[in-house]
């Protein structure tokens, strides 16, 4: 029976043949397969859809302060949280039933807040990653293909920025780059990348700041990979073709090595994520009262004991995006290489 | 590893001067002349390069004082030994850090003095919640591979990674403190102040660990000395714990070097959430100060501890593959 079966998945795969899936297809399958992978691309489905139509989706203006209801919470945010003690039961929390989430100690309403945090922390998501990439991708191609002294130099540089805290460094760039609203004359670069952040809720500097301090791991790993294709036969033809470096670096190596680079860095995306939030986290990240998860769970950590409702709604929809980007990330790589599963 | 501290000191110096504002450019308005006064008293009005020389000197060269030495707010030494045989009162003294400019009546050695044995007790509570938690379940994942273990191991990891401090520590917070009431949420200064924190740094560690010994182990398996061992008839104890486990952490102590500094110096969430007076607070909070000695001695502390680390990782090494020579 086994063997019959095993038979006749072999002709059917031999009567495959004249169209053989390319590289992308079978990964493509074998993540569709994967059904934690993409439960996690339909939880970010989910939030993306939230990203995109907050202003219709969110019950309340994330700004709009209720200060009679402020600190309110539903009857089921009780019934959640046990000690949350309603007024009504002889305890403190006012019942307010306007607000599904309840309301933050301003009177805010917490739902709106937590869906309009999701564009922040879904752009760190995308931006993140392109920013690094960008970097990151362009200094391991040169220094992996150029070699001598322009390699060692960037990847001395490399070592420099790993073993600088990455967070005094982000800090250092927020402050370098928030406070100089007003120092550039209107009409310049400066004015008009502050502007730029200003109009995105702050956010710009984050991407800046994020991509900056991340792009180490993707230089080095394009480097090694660089270093494994660069005496391959086909750049060999290319270069005796006369083929310009720059040529050679971006259509013959760049499209041979991007898959490993892709896996990685979807592999960090959680990490940008967290990277935001623990920005707005300590103060340097979008500006108030553009609503991040990272602010939110700041605010309300401190009211945790009175009103857990505050910190823990925008800390399980952190959860949950990192969640899904993680069994994303992790069913993409299993997907392009099946022998690494569960491996760095 | 010279070239590395010298250089981050260097940028580090550079970085944080090119930062518009100063230490003492409040909201409150002190008057330009009480400014000037006080960059004169700290040397900022003096050229870059010569402050920088400056500062490096006093952390670096040693000084041997006489008995009219005090402690005051611009020397303060970490390591003081004393020298009786030199005469009374004369000890040597190393690593000034300076006074600090934010909290005028500290010095930077002081502030030190104070967080870091709080911040390295955490960072070790959390280092050890992160190794004794991961190796065994990456052990276990990697023993039973593709079984319900292997697959409930791994989900565990990615749940822990999905989970960094700034949501697992509200959620401990809320769940033993206020909810069971078993645990204080804040403080510092009992064992029992200490175990919320140090799992709600330690949980994300272990996932990462467990998910390393596991794919390390996973590929220590296939070898052939494993074989080898099996034939002899070795139990399988002794196969997995000395001849595969010892082979198979080699990986995880390379990052644990990195991961124990930055958790030896503190991680300013956790001490934020639960009002730790540890160095993690200082160091963020000196950034937006403009605290310049404050961020240039916790900044090297780091680096220091990063480079430390790092070796002792390399001497580990040795120790777990006597095939890997010392140079």
């Amino acid at each position: 029976m086994a063997t019959k079966s095993s038979h006749k998945i072999a002709y059917l795969e031999a009567a495959d043949l004249p169209k053989p899936q390319s590289l992308w297809q079978s990964a493509f399958k074998r993540l569709i397969r994967n059904r934690l992978a993409v439960m996690g691309i339909f939880v970010i489905l989910f939030f993306a859809l939230l990203a995109i139509f907050a202003e219709q989706i969110a019950p309340r203006d994330f700004r709009t302060q209720v200060l009679a209801a402020s600190n309110s919470a539903p009857l089921w945010v009780t019934k959640l949280f046990p000690t949350m003690i309603p007024i009504s039961e002889g305890g403190y929390v006012k019942i307010n039933e306007d607000f599904f989430f309840g309301a933050d100690n301003l009177g805010r309403d917490i739902m709106t807040r937590v869906i309009y945090g999701t564009r922040v922390s879904l752009l760190v998501a995308i931006v993140g990653p392109i920013v690094a990439l960008l970097i990151g991708v362009t200094l391991g191609l040169i220094s992996g293909y150029l070699g001598g002294w322009v390699d060692n130099i960037i990847m001395r540089l490399t070592d420099v920025f790993y073993a600088f805290p990455t967070l005094l460094f982000i800090i250092l760039l927020m402050a370098f780059f928030r406070p100089t609203t007003g120092r550039f004359e209107p009409g310049s670069i400066g004015d008009f990348f502050n502007r730029l952040d200003g109009s995105t809720g702050g956010m710009l500097f984050i991407f800046v700041g994020i991509g900056i301090t991340s792009w180490m791991q993707m230089a080095r790993l394009t480097r090694g990979q660089v270093l494994s294709v660069r005496e391959m036969e086909y750049v060999l033809a290319a270069r005796s073709l006369g083929a310009s470096p720059t040529k050679i670096m971006l259509r013959h190596i760049l499209p041979n090595i991007l898959g490993p680079i892709i896996v990685a860095e979807t592999l960090t995306i959680p990490r940008y994520i967290s990277y935001e939030a623990f920005l707005s986290f300590i103060g340097l990240g979008v500006n108030p009262p553009t609503p991040s998860w990272g602010a939110m769970i700041s605010e309300g950590a401190v009211a945790i004991r009175d009103y857990p409702n505050q910190a823990l709604f925008p800390a399980l929809a952190l959860f949950l995006t990192m969640f899904a980007f993680n069994f994303v990330g992790d069913g993409l790589r299993d997907a392009l290489d099946p022998r690494m599963r569960g491996a760095e | 590893m010279f070239f590395v501290l010298f250089a981050i000191s260097v940028v580090t110096f550079v970085l944080m001067r090119l930062v518009p504002g100063g230490p003492f450019n409040t909201e409150r308005g002190v008057p330009p002349a009480i400014v000037e006064a006080l960059n004169k008293r700290y040397k900022l009005d003096a050229p870059l390069v010569e402050q920088y020389i400056d500062y490096m000197q006093g952390l670096l060269v040693p000084r041997l004082t006489d008995r009219t030495y005090r402690r005051s707010v611009v020397e303060d030494y970490i390591i003081n030994i004393p020298m009786d045989f030199l005469g009374e009162g004369v000890a040597l003294r190393w690593i000034n850090f300076g006074p600090s400019l934010a909290k005028r009546n500290q010095t930077v050695t002081g502030i030190i003095r104070d967080g870091l044995p709080t911040s390295m007790q955490l960072g070790i509570a959390a280092l050890l919640v992160g190794v004794v938690i991961g190796v065994p379940i990456g052990t276990i994942a990697a023993l039973r591979q593709n079984t319900g273990w292997d697959y409930l191991s791994m989900s565990v990891a990615i749940l822990g990674v999905s989970i960094p401090s700034i949501i697992l520590g509200p959620l401990l917070q809320y769940i033993f403190g206020v909810t069971l009431k078993v645990l204080p949420t804040t403080g510092w200064g009992t064992i029992n102040h200490l175990i919320l924190p140090a799992f709600a740094l330690g949980f994300t560690e272990s996932a990462l660990i467990a998910r390393l010994t596991r794919a390390s182990l996973l590929q220590v398996l296939r070898e052939d000395y494993i074989r080898t061992a099996r034939a002899k008839g070795l139990s399988e104890r002794v196969v997995i714990g000395v001849h595969a486990l010892k082979n198979a952490i080699i990986p995880v102590v390379t990052v644990l070097g990195p991961l124990a500094a930055a958790l030896l110096t503190g991680t300013f969430v956790v001490e934020t959430l639960f009002g730790i007076p540890g160095l993690g607070r200082s160091f963020v909070l000196s950034i937006g100060n403009r605290d310049y000695t404050l961020i240039m001695g916790t900044v090297l502390l780091y680096a220091m501890f990063l480079v430390v680390a790092n070796l002792i990782v390399d001497l580990t090494y040795a120790l777990f593959d006597p095939r890997i020579r010392l140079h």
